[in-house]
């Protein structure tokens, strides 16, 4: 079956970091907007979709990394994340005017926003420019939610945090500080259009083991942080404990190591492949000198006279048992420590919410909420962020704000919630010349820039010394060439093929096979190169002219270096550059036609 | 030309042969022709040969003339020695390293000038002499280089490119080797790797001359309509005499390559060429029936590929010549150079 290669969602998926990010950043165009050193334009595409990349170019999950086709061709991602970076940290200082104006006669429609945390502030820069009133309730003294009192300083400093928040905010919001929900019947009845349900999952999950309520050096990890954000502790004891081992896990114990803490360990149930904070975080903390304790479980506080003077844990074996994994105690031991900080996961926590007001909740004490609308059961009110489904990240939050901007326009405007508007896409071949290409096709064998870190004495003496000092110049230029431009698509137009096998024979990384056709799993296994990587597409054309075969690209390793389209004598093959148009409220996509560039065959004069 | 060089980047579940090699340590510098040039598919074709038969890239010797055909041996097993010769006379360059060192496995690149015009009475004494080589023509009826008259293998009718049909009868290489005694006479298309490239080890391992006349399309000057060396006309118009799988010594012989092989011949170090399906009126090991049916088949416009005559008995140059067994760098220096008293003995003899 010939591959639909009209439909956005074909070309999308070729392009695996953007596939990836739960934003749809157009990640291969910002890194050549880097590369041709424009910053500013680099940070308004990456604005575009993901609203805040200076705080994601320090703190993203990077779901897009693990995706890059440049980690399957030579082991190493592009390093998306920290040249996002660059983009935010060289950009012109004032980008107001490039952004989309606010129009002064307002549409009367007003939204409430509970919480300004990515999420809901995604929400309001949508939403904004459309013309509606937005009000934001919060109970801080500042935006930014969990961003702010969460994430420590170290990693991300308060400037870039207050500059990409405050863009938002100056578009007009009004956002009401300290001032907490506290019935969200009331809320309703203040007569909004609609009302967005951004608080997060502000509980931290508890531990109850004996001991648990006999000392005061035992603390909840997120309130932790947020209490060391806002200065109300600002010491802790040498020994600490780290019970649990995810990226908050990661941040308590790299903040203790500021606060005086000398001896710190991280407590894990299990074994390193399983640890859910990212390798890069570990990394990170393992630096600073944390320990990583493995399949430790705990058991008990031992409190003596009051005092924490350690856990007893049990040392487990794993294995496996009917397919599950199964812990074994071996033994247990007791590690003395000072402090604990309990890391082990987050709750929502809605105690404002009255739950007679047509707002559904499961019986995990969750909102019921539409995946695709965000819509809770009652008309008008909408969840995104961890609010909607416990805890994810930054970046699914953003996007979780994109998704419900458009059901709150769409509630507000009278359209059906479930009438999304369609993805679109631009395709305009990249050839600017005899083998010259509009980006750089060159392959690069550079190896994955290394962050530089700021020396260890010095990031200890204060809070908000930034760890991560940013690519260098030369850094940035050794990195942006070793992105293979996965969006300039290898562009096939079977009835132009004449069958001289000049794009197989050149192909580096055996792509390409002329072949009779067949069903996929068959297909994949005669190839050039048997495509094993399931999770990756197979290109088939359509009949070729001369002998009805097919052409079909197994996309795995394409390095997008153009080879097949400069070794094509009737440009059958065109690199040509996809750009997804993403939909947001109230500016639905111009679903622009294929460019026709198909060059003709020379024929002969007669 | 691209404006690149090849990545040095493969795929991961790329093969790898016996010596431990992909496909991709067979490969050489970047090609300079033209795009869509039938020659890059036989590169590639060769580089699939050598790549199967386990052949050490540093064990093997390129020889070629002038003219595109002649500049391919640059892109293919950049470890492997070469010599790039004076127009037409490959074939002799080639006789002449073949004749000091038979260790190695030879093959020679040309084209329809290279070998028809200029170098014709090189190529046909190389076939007398049964030179141990394989001889590669890539055949595309024009002079491609100097921006394609017709070549002398081009057919009477075949029209160039600005529409001129050629007058004069063609050589045709395959009969020429046919009626000059060639060992191993065959032809190939660029655009069919699948019947190219089992055809190609068959003739590398061949004892003796072995010449493969492989149509290769001029993408720029002979590919148009009216043309009978086009791709399309190619397509249309070739019949394969039978399909040939070339069994290597080492390799167990299954029942599938057993079933409708009606012909099989095997090689001189053992291995085994079978030839599926052959009609029954023909006999790829006799010579006379080769040639009338090549011809007639010609007669009626139609082009006859495959390997059509293969005779793997005959004497080759070293065994006509009755040389030395071992190639010559091999020899101590006294018995490469026996020194004078020896050289006034022989001497003697001719007095």
């Amino acid at each position: 079956m010939p591959t639909d290669v009209s439909n956005p969602q074909y070309y999308h998926k070729v392009v695996d970091c953007q596939w990836a990010c739960p934003a749809h950043t157009n990640v291969p165009e910002y890194i050549r907007l880097i590369a041709q050193g424009r910053y500013t334009e680099s940070y308004l595409l990456n604005r575009q979709s993901n609203v805040f990349p200076g705080i994601l170019g320090r703190t993203c999950d990077r779901p897009c990394e693990p995706a890059c086709r440049r980690g399957r061709v030579d082991g190493k991602p592009v390093a998306i994340c920290r040249l996002k970076r660059v983009a935010a940290d060289l950009r012109d200082d004032d980008i107001h005017e490039y952004l989309p104006p606010v129009p002064a006669q307002k549409n009367g429609k007003r939204v409430a926003l509970v919480g300004a945390g990515p999420a809901a502030l995604t929400v309001a820069n949508d939403l904004m420019p459309l013309g509606y009133e937005v009000v934001i309730y919060e109970k801080n003294q500042r935006a930014g939610g969990l961003m702010r009192v969460n994430i420590p300083s170290f990693r991300l400093p308060a400037e870039v945090l207050d500059e990409e928040t405050q863009i938002i905010l100056d578009m007009g919001v009004d956002i009401r500080y300290g001032t907490p929900v506290t019935s969200m019947r009331s809320l309703l009845g203040e007569g909004y259009d609609a009302i967005f349900v951004g608080s997060g999952a502000p509980k931290g999950k508890e531990l109850e083991l004996p001991g648990r309520r006999e000392t005061d050096q035992i603390f909840i990890g997120i309130e932790w942080l947020a209490s060391v954000h806002f200065g109300h502790i600002e010491k802790i004891g040498e020994r600490v404990l780290i019970i649990g081992v995810g990226n908050t896990a990661m941040d308590c114990c790299r903040t203790s190591r500021r606060l005086g803490g000398t001896d710190i360990k991280v407590i894990a149930r299990r074994s390193r492949p399983y640890f859910k904070a990212s390798p890069w975080e570990l990394e990170d903390a393992e630096e600073e000198g944390v320990q990583i304790v493995e399949n430790h479980s705990p058991k008990r506080f031992i409190v003596e006279q009051g005092k924490l003077v350690g856990m007893e844990l049990d040392r487990l074996r794993w294995f496996e048992q009917n397919g599950k994994q199964k812990s074994q105690v071996i033994d247990s031991v007791v590690i003395p420590c000072d402090s604990v900080i309990l890391a082990i996961g987050q709750d929502n926590a809605f105690p404002w919410l009255e739950r007679d007001l047509g707002i559904d909740f499961d019986e995990n004490g969750m909102p019921v909420v539409d995946k695709q609308t965000f819509a809770s059961t009652k008309p008008g009110v909408f969840f995104g962020g961890d609010a909607a489904w416990g805890p994810e990240n930054i970046i699914w939050a953003v996007e979780h704000g994109h998704q419900a901007a458009i059901s709150i326009h769409n509630h507000c405007m009278g359209i059906p919630l479930t009438e999304r508007p369609a993805y679109g896409m631009n395709l305009v071949s990249s050839k600017v010349g005899m083998h010259a290409w509009s980006y750089s096709n060159d392959y690069s064998p550079a190896p994955r820039s290394k962050m530089t870190h700021e020396e260890l004495t010095k990031r200890f003496s204060k809070l908000s010394v930034e760890v991560e000092l940013g690519f260098t110049p030369e850094q940035t230029v050794a990195e942006v060439e070793r992105c293979l431009n996965c969006d300039i698509e290898t562009h096939f137009t079977s009835n132009l093929c004449i069958e001289c096998d000049a794009c197989v024979d050149v192909c580096p990384v055996s792509c390409l096979t002329i072949t009779q056709d067949g069903a996929e799993p068959e297909l994949r296994t005669r190839l050039m190169a048997p495509a094993l990587n399931l999770t990756q597409p197979l290109y088939v054309s359509e009949a070729l002219p001369q002998t009805k075969r097919v052409m079909v690209k197994d996309e795995d390793v394409c390095l997008h270096c153009g080879l097949c389209a400069e070794r094509c004598p009737t440009a059958a093959w065109d690199m040509r550059e996809f750009d997804l148009l993403v939909p947001y409220a109230g500016r639905a996509v111009q679903m622009v036609t294929l460019a026709r560039a198909e060059a003709r065959r020379p024929v002969a004069a007669t | 030309m691209t404006s690149i060089q090849k990545p040095p980047v493969r795929h991961p579940s790329l093969q790898v042969n016996a010596l431990g090699l992909t496909r991709r340590d067979y490969e050489g510098a970047m090609s300079t022709l033209c795009a869509g040039c039938g020659h890059d598919s036989v590169t590639a074709a060769i580089v699939q040969a050598f790549y199967e038969l386990d052949v050490p890239p540093h064990r093997a010797a390129k020889m070629s003339g002038i003219g595109c055909s002649s500049k391919t041996t640059a892109y293919f097993m950049r470890q492997s020695h070469g010599f790039n010769s004076v127009h037409g006379r490959m074939p002799s360059v080639a006789s002449g390293a073949n004749a000091a060192n038979r260790d190695l496995v030879y093959i020679g690149i040309s084209g329809d000038g290279d070998s028809l015009s200029i170098g014709l009475g090189q190529l046909c004494h190389a076939i007398r002499r049964n030179v141990d080589m394989l001889y590669v023509l890539e055949n595309n009826g024009v002079y491609g280089l100097t921006k394609g008259q017709f070549s002398a293998s081009a057919d009477v009718g075949s029209k160039s490119k600005r529409g001129e049909a050629n007058v004069q009868r063609p050589i045709d290489p395959v009969l020429l080797a046919l009626s000059l005694g060639a060992t191993f006479v065959a032809r190939g298309f660029s655009g069919d790797k699948t019947r190219l490239v089992p055809m190609l080890k068959a003739g590398l391992r061949h004892k003796g001359f072995a010449l493969i006349d492989v149509i290769s399309p001029c993408v720029s000057f002979n590919d148009h309509e009216g043309s009978t060396k086009s791709y399309r006309f190619t397509r249309e118009n070739y019949h394969d005499v039978a399909p040939v799988d070339f069994v290597p010594l080492q390799r167990e012989i299954t029942a599938e390559t057993e079933a409708g092989a009606s012909v099989s011949v095997t090689m001189h170090d053992g291995s085994i060429v079978r030839f599926r399906e052959v009609p029954s009126d023909y006999d790829p090991t006799d010579r006379d029936a080769a040639y009338a049916h090549v011809r007639a088949r010609q007669e009626r416009g139609e082009i006859v590929t495959g390997l059509l005559y293969i005779d793997e008995q005959s004497a080759d140059m070293h065994e006509t010549a009755n040389t030395v067994a071992r190639p010559l760098v091999d020899l101590p220096y006294e018995s490469l150079c026996p020194g004078r008293a020896a050289l006034d003995e022989l001497m003697d003899e001719y007095r």
